[in-house]
């Protein structure tokens, strides 16, 4: 086999081979199923439950997405304008580090006390969870244009905003689509956190059901479809920011 | 024939197109003392003009004063008749590092000042076609025929200074301001360009001011070279350069050249000296 051909196999020997030495070590130590079920056996149950989690899943992934898509637009905007203007950035930029240090599972009981139970408080948490990075990484590559850029536009007669468009827009691209990576993923954890808090969907909610019955191999299969979503959402956009940025990554372009 | 032209208006000196007068500039985090300090020069309309100077003197410094990029803290400039009051609108510029924009094509690099500048601003939309044309005339000149539709990141550095050099010339200014654009080539790249932007000079009216480190290029380019003082910069020397036009690189190994150079470099020892 060659170094190429490894390579491209080495994500799934390393996922099957991770699977077999938990099942084998459950197997030698004798771990109840209680503590940690075996592969199979949330195999088992990822078939058993597979329609409940089919459903939770795709309320989940809708939260997420829409939590997402607030946080892309209002990330896009705030960052331009932090990016753009130095008052701008110097007034608010201590908020957002602050905010942007609560943990985001203190905010869920104030969203269900002015939203109620339901999928309000979950969008919103993933949307509050995941817009710092996309700001930050847009704001970042609006400051940094190179001077003698700017001078090259300035001297032209370009205006701030001509500059922004022709040159700042599309150079915080490749940051932006580095920011989405992060972004998603955490997204997805915020609206798993609200669904586990306070929801009658998802697979939050249906983890906290499963964990009251102790149910544990549900609790296992649940978080293994959590895993695979998460892969798949963090794919995509890995997906698209290659796609759009090619060129920052052929130039010596320092994306952060 | 480059001649000619050049010496066809020559009833009287050309008027003056770029002024600065007694101007005194500091940075605000330089501690006070001023980047430059009474600087005084005057270039002609369609002048080539060299500045060359100590590093740190304030070449940089004078020509975004020159640019409306900085404004003085004292002391008047003037461009085409009229005070700097903003950015002058009317400059194409080139630096030392080709500042291209990695995302967009030689092509789309070079579009660029057009989608900016008026009257061509308003009227790329529909005259595309012209526009291009105007575009790979001018990378054929610098001997960049057929890179249009390559990125930046695919050219060598001298390759991609070129294209600076077009995309500073392709909305045809008034003023052109080189900081060192060939600092970081190689000798016989340098050459080359300096034969390619002294045609592009011959060609049009365009008034040229060149920041250079090598005495030789100022010599070989130049009408007309000021020499600049250590930090605070001002003129402390100017020397018409009196080559005839066109010059061949040839000239560059001849003893008149010599002596204008080793004078030159009489000038930039004693500023370097009184610093
Ligand atoms: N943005 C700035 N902020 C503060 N000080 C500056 C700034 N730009 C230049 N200076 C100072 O002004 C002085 C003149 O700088 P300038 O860049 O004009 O020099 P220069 O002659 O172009 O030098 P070089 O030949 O090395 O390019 C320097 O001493 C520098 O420290
Ligand atoms: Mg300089």
């Amino acid at each position: 086999m060659n170094e190429r051909m490894l390579l491209k196999a080495a994500p799934w020997i390393f996922t099957i081979g991770f699977f077999l030495v938990w099942e084998a070590v459950c197997i030698a130590l004798g771990v109840s199923s209680y503590v940690l079920p075996r592969p199979s056996a949330v195999a088992q149950a990822l078939w058993d439950y597979r329609s409940q989690l089919a459903f939770h899943s795709a309320h989940t992934l809708w939260m997420t997405t829409a939590g997402f898509i607030l946080a892309v637009l209002f990330g896009l905007v705030m960052g331009m304008a932090l990016g753009a203007s130095r008052l701008v950035h110097a007034g608010t930029y201590p908020l957002l580090v602050g905010f942007n240090a609560i943990p985001k599972v203190a905010v869920v009981p104030i969203l269900v006390i002015w939203f109620g139970v339901g999928w309000l408080p979950a969008v919103l948490t993933a949307f509050l969870i995941s817009f710092f990075p996309i700001v930050v990484n847009v704001a970042t590559g609006l400051a940094t244009i190179e001077p003698e850029v700017e001078d090259v536009m300035r001297a032209l007669g370009a205006s701030k905003l001509d500059i922004i468009l022709k040159v700042g827009v599309p150079r915080s691209l490749p940051y932006f689509f580095g920011s989405l990576k992060v972004a998603i993923t955490l997204a997805y954890v915020g609206s798993v956190i609200a669904e586990y808090n306070a929801s009658n969907f998802g697979i939050g909610n249906l983890m906290a059901r499963a964990s009251a019955d102790f149910n544990v191999p549900l609790l296992f299969a649940a978080l293994i479809a959590l895993g695979v979503l998460g892969v798949v959402l963090y794919a995509l956009t890995a997906h698209v920011e290659a796609r759009t940025t090619r060129w920052a990554q052929r130039s010596q372009f320092a994306a952060g | 024939m480059s001649l000619a032209e050049k010496t066809a208006p020559a009833s009287g000196p050309a008027p003056v197109f770029v002024s600065l007068d007694g101007v005194t500039h500091a940075y605000g985090t330089s501690g006070g003392i001023p980047a430059v300090e009474g600087l005084t020069l005057a270039i002609r309309k369609g002048e080539f003009a060299a500045v060359v100077g100590p590093s740190g003197c304030g070449k940089s410094t004078l020509m975004k004063l020159a640019t409306g990029l900085q404004f003085p803290r004292g002391g008047t400039i003037s461009v085409a008749g009229e005070v700097v009051r903003r950015p002058v609108k009317i400059a194409g510029m080139a630096f030392q590092a080709p500042t291209l924009l990695p995302w967009r094509t030689i092509l789309d690099n070079l579009m660029l000042p057009l989608e900016i500048v008026e009257p061509h601003r308003s009227r790329l939309r529909t005259n595309k076609a012209e526009y291009v044309e105007r575009a790979e005339a001018l990378l054929e000149q610098v001997g960049l025929r057929g890179m249009s539709g390559k990125f930046p990141w695919e050219l060598s550095g001298g390759m991609q200074q070129r294209a600076s050099l077009c995309r500073a010339l392709i909305h045809e200014p008034d003023l052109l301001m080189l900081d060192e654009p060939f600092g970081a080539l190689d000798a016989f790249t340098r050459e080359e360009l300096w034969c390619v932007i002294r045609d592009l000079h011959a060609r049009r009216s365009v008034t040229v001011v060149l920041v250079t480190h090598d005495l030789r290029e100022a010599a070989f380019l130049a009408d007309r070279v000021f020499c600049m003082s250590a930090r605070p910069g001002r003129v402390i020397a100017e020397a018409e350069i009196g080559l005839a036009r066109p010059r061949d690189l040839e000239v560059t190994y001849t003893p008149e050249f010599a002596d204008i150079v080793h004078e030159l470099r009489g000038h930039i020892v004693t500023a370097r000296s009184a610093s």
